[in-house]
């Protein structure tokens, strides 16, 4: 799925690289972790993400690779 | 499982040196980055401060003594910022070889001082459990206090000292609260840490969901989001706010470099005067009157007057930088620079380049893609460097008078520089467009920027780093411009014919001078133009200090100044073709050797220097036909 400003969703897995994926992870991107789509460079790309209480700059492409669930499903797990 | 890795990594490690009475103590300050660890490093060294690089890489290699209250010194090493010890980035590789004593050279560290963001616990905690597996005595800094508190967020340092078997303390290093247990660490150093449990380092989310686990433990409230970066952000970011604030920051930083630094760089100027007729009085009034007043004074001189600008550049991006902006402009730069093919990393190299390309390159160990990064070192140079200023200024003075352009916002000299930083900007990125859909075309790399939130940037840290450059600057003036002036002086002086000095055009400069002539005759130079372009190879603002040397012996220019003298010899097109030379031209001997060593053989920077070279000649000439078509 894909966030637009001000939306939130749940990090389900990282569809990228091993050593790209271990660089988010070590950022704050781990699987289960609640992601807030925040501002982004004129023109939208790259977006800021906040995550674990950071705020990172990905691009769309980048950003495209993590794999979301809807926020609501989180209180199911 | 989680207890092997760490043994195996701490088999693997020789055991921590014994005490040394005869060495100080060495202490590493390691932290991710923003997490103030070089404020801590400030705090605790002050001025006993020693930037260099570690043997065969180029990260920098930052020292300082800290003076314990009992008189014996400790040594601390600050070491870069990282988010993880498994050696992937040169930064990393540096930070995992110097806490395992795997430097050549270097010993290994006593002990570790943890800086981390307390803010943003979450996260930072993780590396608490590679360097606790390190199996050195070691200290956690919970930094930035002041801001956990201020936005309601809190945790229980005690907690965490237990759970972790490592002193854990709260402090502020911009505000120096908290600091005392540090000090005592540094005094004593303690036992080595004994954490209750420890994750499998290699397994990212275990080690993620180990440091939440600690932070229920310690009963951490992170802190309620920074409310001003947020309304900060939503005005600096902001889809049509955001380009123009850009813009204006730097239209405001070229006018006050140019109208700011003015009148300082006026008393600079005569206290130099000033000095160099004092200096001559005591020489007696021979030859050497003439190499101390006329070779040193005036080839030194005429450099150190651009100290106050260069310093008022590097006290802007100083405040960029520390203040976070500088993220928010690598951000909104990204788009630009993915059109020619780079990345937003490569925008801090390039920045640094306005101030010099040997930090920039240096800068490029970031970029983990090599061809990236081999297109970013040779584009560096195009940026306009603190070193051209000088000349710019020079050149620009002496022939635009200075009008109004955007009211008092921006004159027309002001506008000039802001056209020429323009030029190289667009070299370089003209340049890196052609590198990059040829020769060193690569797969797109991802884009990773952390936007830290807002600070104040601390007088202290700006004006250590002020401190810094001023040294480095003031080096250069008393080697290399100091050789090149008593070189040049000399090569002005001889051959003695009869027992005199010969008129300036018939000396060995002369004669140089006409040499290259008919080379640089077409961009509209004369042979003068031309022994300041042979001297600046060495450092570009060498030219200012040569055609002061050499304009001086003139006895009808000595009288007017450099600027008139210049003014009556140049074409309105020389003058323009030499700014346009000077945009382009590699002249700087630091830049060859240090993308000599980056690069590791000769074979780029003697392409950069041929393509660039070629660049300034025809860009020159271009300009000296179009200039003088117009005029």
């Amino acid at each position: 799925m894909e966030l637009r400003q001000g939306e939130q969703g749940i990090l389900d897995h990282l569809d990228l690289p091993e050593d790209v994926s271990r660089r988010l992870m070590e950022l704050g991107f781990v699987p289960g972790s609640p992601i807030v789509a925040a501002l982004s460079a004129p023109g939208g790309d790259p977006r800021v993400f906040q995550v674990d209480g950071a705020e990172i700059a990905l691009r769309r492409d980048t950003a495209a690779c993590l794999k979301l669930r809807p926020a609501a499903s989180a209180a199911a797990d | 499982m989680s207890g092997c890795d760490q043994c195996a990594l701490a088999d693997a490690l020789p055991p921590p040196p014994t005490a040394d009475r005869d060495r100080p103590r060495m202490v590493a300050i390691v932290g991710p980055p923003n997490s103030g660890k070089s404020t801590v490093f400030n705090r605790l060294t002050g001025l006993r401060q020693k930037v260099a690089n570690y043997p065969g890489v180029t990260v920098e290699k930052r020292l300082g003594r800290a003076r314990l209250d009992d008189g014996h010194e400790v040594t601390l090493v600050d070491l870069p910022g990282i988010y993880s010890l498994s050696p992937r980035s040169e930064d990393e590789r540096v930070a995992h070889d110097v806490l395992a004593g795997r430097m050549p050279g270097f010993p290994r560290p006593d002990a570790v001082l943890l800086i981390l963001d307390s803010t943003n616990l979450g996260r930072h905690l993780m590396l608490a459990a590679p360097i606790l597996a390190l199996g050195l005595p070691a200290m956690i800094v919970l930094n930035m206090a002041d801001d956990l508190r201020n936005r309601g967020g809190e945790v229980d340092a005690e907690a965490l000292t237990k759970q972790l078997g490592a002193p854990v303390v709260l402090a502020s290093a911009t505000r120096d609260e908290g600091l005392e247990p540090v000090w005592r660490f540094l005094t004593e150093c303690g036992a080595t840490p004994s954490p209750a449990e420890l994750p499998a380092l290699q397994d990212v989310p275990r080690c993620h969901a180990w440091a939440a686990r600690l932070g229920r433990h310690a009963s951490y409230q992170p802190p309620a989001p920074p409310l001003w970066t947020r309304r900060l952000d939503s005005m600096l970011l902001h889809a049509i706010w955001g380009p123009v604030i850009f813009g204006l920051i730097v239209v405001v930083v070229f006018q006050s470099i140019f109208s700011w630094a003015r009148p300082l760089m006026n008393s600079v100027q005569s206290l130099i005067a000033w000095s160099g007729a004092w200096v001559g009085s005591l020489v007696p009034n021979t030859w050497a009157r003439s190499l101390v007043v006329d070779g040193i004074w005036t080839g030194v001189g005429s450099v150190l007057v651009f100290l106050p600008q260069i310093l008022l550049l590097f006290l802007f991006i100083g405040i960029l930088e520390d203040s976070g902006y500088l993220a928010r402009a690598a951000l909104i730069a990204d788009r630009t620079m993915a059109r020619v093919g780079l990345q937003g990393k490569s925008f801090i190299p390039l920045l640094s380049a306005y101030a010099c390309a040997v930090p920039a390159v240096l800068a490029t160990r970031t970029i983990e893609n090599k061809r990236d990064r081999i297109a970013t070192i040779l584009i560096a140079p195009f940026m306009t460097c603190a070193a051209r200023l000088p000349v710019y200024t020079l050149i620009i003075a002496a022939f635009l008078p200075e009008r109004p352009v955007l009211g008092p916002l921006l004159g027309t000299r002001a506008a000039a520089m802001l056209g020429l930083y323009l030029l190289g900007f667009l070299a370089a990125f003209t340049t890196a467009r052609v590198l990059k859909s040829s020769i060193l075309k690569s797969e797109r790399a991802p884009f990773v920027l952390e936007m830290p939130p807002y600070r104040r940037p601390t007088l202290e840290s700006l004006g250590l780093r002020l401190l810094d450059r001023a040294k480095i600057f003031l080096r250069r003036a008393g080697t290399i411009i100091l050789a090149m002036a008593v070189v040049l002086w000399i090569v002005a002086h001889l051959p003695l014919s009869g027992g005199k000095v010969p008129p300036i055009e018939r000396s060995l400069a002369g004669t140089l001078g006409r040499t290259v002539e008919p080379v640089i005759r077409p961009l509209g130079f004369n042979w003068k133009i031309g022994v300041g372009l042979i001297t600046s190879l060495a450092a570009r603002e060498v030219i200012v200090g040569t055609l002061g040397t050499i304009y001086g012996m003139e006895p009808d220019a000595k009288s007017r100044g450099l600027q008139a003298a210049l003014r009556r010899d140049l074409t309105p097109g020389g003058a323009v073709a030499l700014l346009v030379f000077f945009a382009f031209a590699m002249q700087c001997m630091s830049t060859i050797a240090v993308v000599r060593r980056e690069t590791g053989s000769w074979k780029w920077p003697l392409v950069q220097f041929a393509y660039m070279t070629a660049l300034a000649w025809g860009g020159a000439f271009l300009a000296n036909r179009i200039v003088s078509a117009l005029l």
